[in-house]
């Protein structure tokens, strides 16, 4: 795939040319004061490039916080049923993620087509484009560089932009699907543009992204957690623990749903939704036996899930280190702090 | 070591309390979260300041985290206590069982052994009116009734139904509550425009009286939305029509006055 | 009132309470007064059974209106059913009314088991004033709405 340069000035004029083309785009757009990923229609609205992170990761552009599986009618003694159409989709880019956002979509992509390979996750994650911007900056609570990632990190990437301080911006173009939204301006983005593999701009690149040092390392905590199972820290670091939702809807690589109806008489839908191992409901069994009785025990599922389970089935972590779930925790949970006592015990 | 942090590691260390819930410096500088503390130790780590907003109370209905025996000392806020307060009126946490603390300017702490000693501090501290929130109301007030309906659905349209307003939120104390009922599936589980607002009209509806407008929804809401304005704006309601008294038992709608007016029953 | 609105059946749900306004309504049909068909009836052993959500319920799905009736006050069967639930619509109208919800909609009337004559009436009356307002697509919108699945087809 080829490397490209663009000024900094020329990127409104690329998303413009993105949206023309009939893309749904998703990017970052400030409301009172706090900024999220919400659906735009033009450059004008997006939020200027000043903060580290979105609350919600990228992962709703595959995976919606709640969408229709299939209908059905029942007429006389006929059931019909109407599934969506994958090719009904729209084709969406994500612009302005982050390398831990792209990263997410990995760990996201194993759980759903781990034994069963889920249609509709897969119909949209191939209809989405991510245009990821490096980071310039990290706060307290980011650690990708502990989890294998980076600020300037390109898996899981089909675009990844880098501002220079030079005024431009570094493009490396990663798949088919990002060649083709950097070919919807093509006078931005010319041959003439095209940069090689061992250009100054790779070692700019370098100097233009924040800096990060690893904390711990995966391996670390996996082998930690190999014999963690009936420690105290469970209890210890989740007495505050509230138990709501937030830090598993925020995650990018949180995949946990229900599957919901919505009947009315003879016909109706089935809703697949977000759900969280740490709703006490999650786990209930219809008799009222709770495996997992406790704030502490449901903790410990998600530490255990992520950083242990998730590495033994499916060769991915089920973190990319963004942080997100540590700035929305109500009570603040910090994950890097948790993890960091775990990895020293 | 502050004065207070020592009497508190005391009462640890004789067993006059065999838990202490507070507030200890948290991820940033600029918050604070709470803080369980089972030792002398950990009492060290206890802060008291400006920052401390959450509503400890939420735990105190959490059976799973109390020790059996003895009793639990809380470093409470005002709003803390209110909360208590109306919890005790409840029933349901005893009188006695807590111990509930305030720290006062210059260190000083403050016992509130029973509901009479807390309605006393409540009524010598009142806490402030926040205008931001009084300002907003009055704002979404002033529009058509279309403009609100497209404010709220266009907010509420966000919410991905984390329940971390019913989590934060001391008096959301259900050991099951409404939104996990499924026969009938009285509010839609899934997260989108409307059945976010029913959950939160039932949130809301289930607070009419007994909310003591600590702002704990609004604050641990990770997208922000100002759910606190329902709330508030039920109070002020209910304020209006049935007086700023509340019942000593019971709440505003377990009880009724036959002098009850209204202007729209034909 | 033009022509759409003379087309348009407004499509009333009413809660009513068992022992007022639901013996008062079978008093209206054994008297032979007539009154408008768009009114279907749920009976309720008392208004103070009358849940909220109900209501909600009703708009989601597809009512354009709505009456609540039940025992006059000092008249509940309950003794003081129709108090509590006084109560819970006071509260109850104010939110609604925050959040934008169309509480024109929603007709509140005490209606004994002696006034048949009074319930043809507020059956005719909030018809008519339903059929003014036009139906309820606002709230009918969002009611069966989820983002991904209409982003998907828009």
């Amino acid at each position: 795939m080829k490397n490209y340069q663009i000024k900094h000035s020329d990127l409104d004029g690329w998303l413009e040319k993105i949206i023309a083309a009939g893309r749904r785009v998703i990017a970052p757009v400030t409301e009172e004061g706090h900024t999220d990923f919400r659906p735009i229609h033009s450059p004008a609205e997006v939020a200027a490039d000043d903060q580290v992170q979105t609350i919600q990761s990228a992962k709703q552009a595959a995976f919606p916080k709640a969408e229709t599986l299939f209908s059905y009618r029942k007429e006389g003694t006929a059931v019909s049923l109407d599934q969506p159409a994958p090719e009904s989709y729209l084709q969406t880019v994500v612009w302005r993620a982050r390398p831990c956002d792209a990263a997410g979509f990995t760990p996201l992509s194993a759980i759903f087509n781990w034994d069963y390979k889920d249609n509709l996750y897969n119909a949209r994650l191939a209809r989405t484009t991510l245009v990821a911007f490096s980071c310039q900056q990290a706060d307290a609570y980011c650690f990708c560089t502990s989890v294998g990632g980076g600020p300037g990190e390109k898996k899981g990437c089909d675009i990844l932009v880098t501002k220079l301080p030079s005024g431009k911006a570094l493009v490396e173009v990663c798949t088919e699907k990002g060649e083709a939204l950097a070919a919807l301006a093509p006078g931005l983005f010319s041959e003439a543009n095209a940069v090689a593999d061992d250009s100054p701009l790779f070692a700019e690149k370098q100097s233009a992204l924040a800096q990060l040092p690893a904390r711990f390392s995966k391996e670390d905590i996996r082998r930690h957690l190999a014999e963690a199972f009936d420690s105290p820290v469970w209890r210890e670091q989740s007495e505050r623990c509230l138990g709501c939702g937030a830090c598993a809807f925020v995650c990018p690589t949180c995949a946990c749903f229900d599957i919901q109806e919505d009947p009315h008489g003879s016909h109706g839908r089935r809703i697949r939704c977000w759900d969280s191992c740490a709703f006490a409901l999650f786990t209930q069994h219809t008799s009222g036996h709770n495996p997992r009785p406790s704030q502490a025990t449901r903790w410990r599922q998600r530490i255990l899930h992520k950083f242990s389970y998730m590495p033994e089935r499916l060769d991915a972590t089920g973190c990319t280190g963004c942080g997100r779930c540590s700035r929305a925790c109500p009570v603040d949970m910090n994950l890097l702090e948790h993890l960091t006592s775990i990895a020293q015990k | 070591m502050n004065n207070w942090n020592k009497q508190i590691a005391d009462m640890l260390a004789d067993g006059t309390v065999a838990l202490v819930i507070g507030y200890e410096e948290g991820s940033t500088p600029q918050k604070t979260r709470p803080l369980f503390c089972h030792d002398a130790v950990a009492a060290e780590r206890l802060v008291m300041d400006g920052r401390c907003t959450h509503n400890l109370a939420v735990y105190l209905t959490k059976k799973e985290l109390l020790p059996a025996e003895g009793r639990i000392g809380v470093v409470a806020t005002v709003n803390v206590l209110k909360s208590a307060l109306q919890l005790m009126q409840e029933n349901q946490i005893p009188e006695g069982r807590f111990l509930l603390m305030a720290v006062g300017p210059e260190g000083k702490l403050t016992e509130l052994p029973d509901a009479e000693s807390l309605r006393q501090y409540i009524a010598a501290h009142p806490l402030p009116d926040n205008p931001e929130v009084a300002a907003l109301i009055e704002k979404i007030d002033a529009m058509s009734r279309e403009e609100r309906w497209a404010y709220w659905q266009e907010c509420l349209s966000k919410c991905v139904k984390c329940y971390a307003c019913r989590a934060a939120c001391p008096l959301c104390y259900c050991t099951r509550c409404i939104v996990e009922d499924n026969r009938p599936q009285w509010i839609l589980p899934w997260a989108s425009t409307l059945p976010n607002i029913e959950w939160q009209i039932n949130r809301v509806m289930h607070m009419a009286g007994r909310c003591t407008g600590c702002g704990a929804c609004y604050a641990a809401c990770p997208l922000h939305l100002p759910i606190h304005l329902l709330t508030k704006k039920l109070t002020q309601e209910i304020n209006r029509e049935f007086g700023t008294e509340r019942p000593a038992k019971g709440n505003v709608l377990s009880t009724f006055s036959p002098d009850d007016k209204e202007n729209f029953i034909h | 009132m033009d022509e759409n609105k003379a087309a348009f059946e407004p499509r009333i749900i009413a809660f009513v309470c068992n022992w007022c306004t639901y013996a008062g309504a079978d008093l209206t049909g054994t008297s032979r007064i007539k009154y408008a068909t768009n009114v279907e009836i749920v009976r309720f052993p008392c208004t103070g059974r009358i849940d909220f959500m109900l209501l909600l319920k009703a708009f989601a799905a597809g009512a354009d209106g709505i009456i609540v009736s039940g025992c006059h006050p000092n008249d509940c069967h309950y003794t003081s059913g129709n108090f509590h639930a006084r109560r819970r619509w006071i509260v109850f109208r104010g939110l609604l009314d925050f959040l934008g919800i169309d509480v024109r909609r929603i007709h509140y009337y005490w209606v004994s088991a002696a006034e048949g004559a009074k319930w043809a009436e507020v059956v005719n009356q909030t018809v008519a004033e339903i059929r003014e307002l036009g139906p309820y697509t606002e709230y009918k919108k969002v009611a069966n709405y989820i983002e991904e699945t209409e982003a998907a087809h828009e």
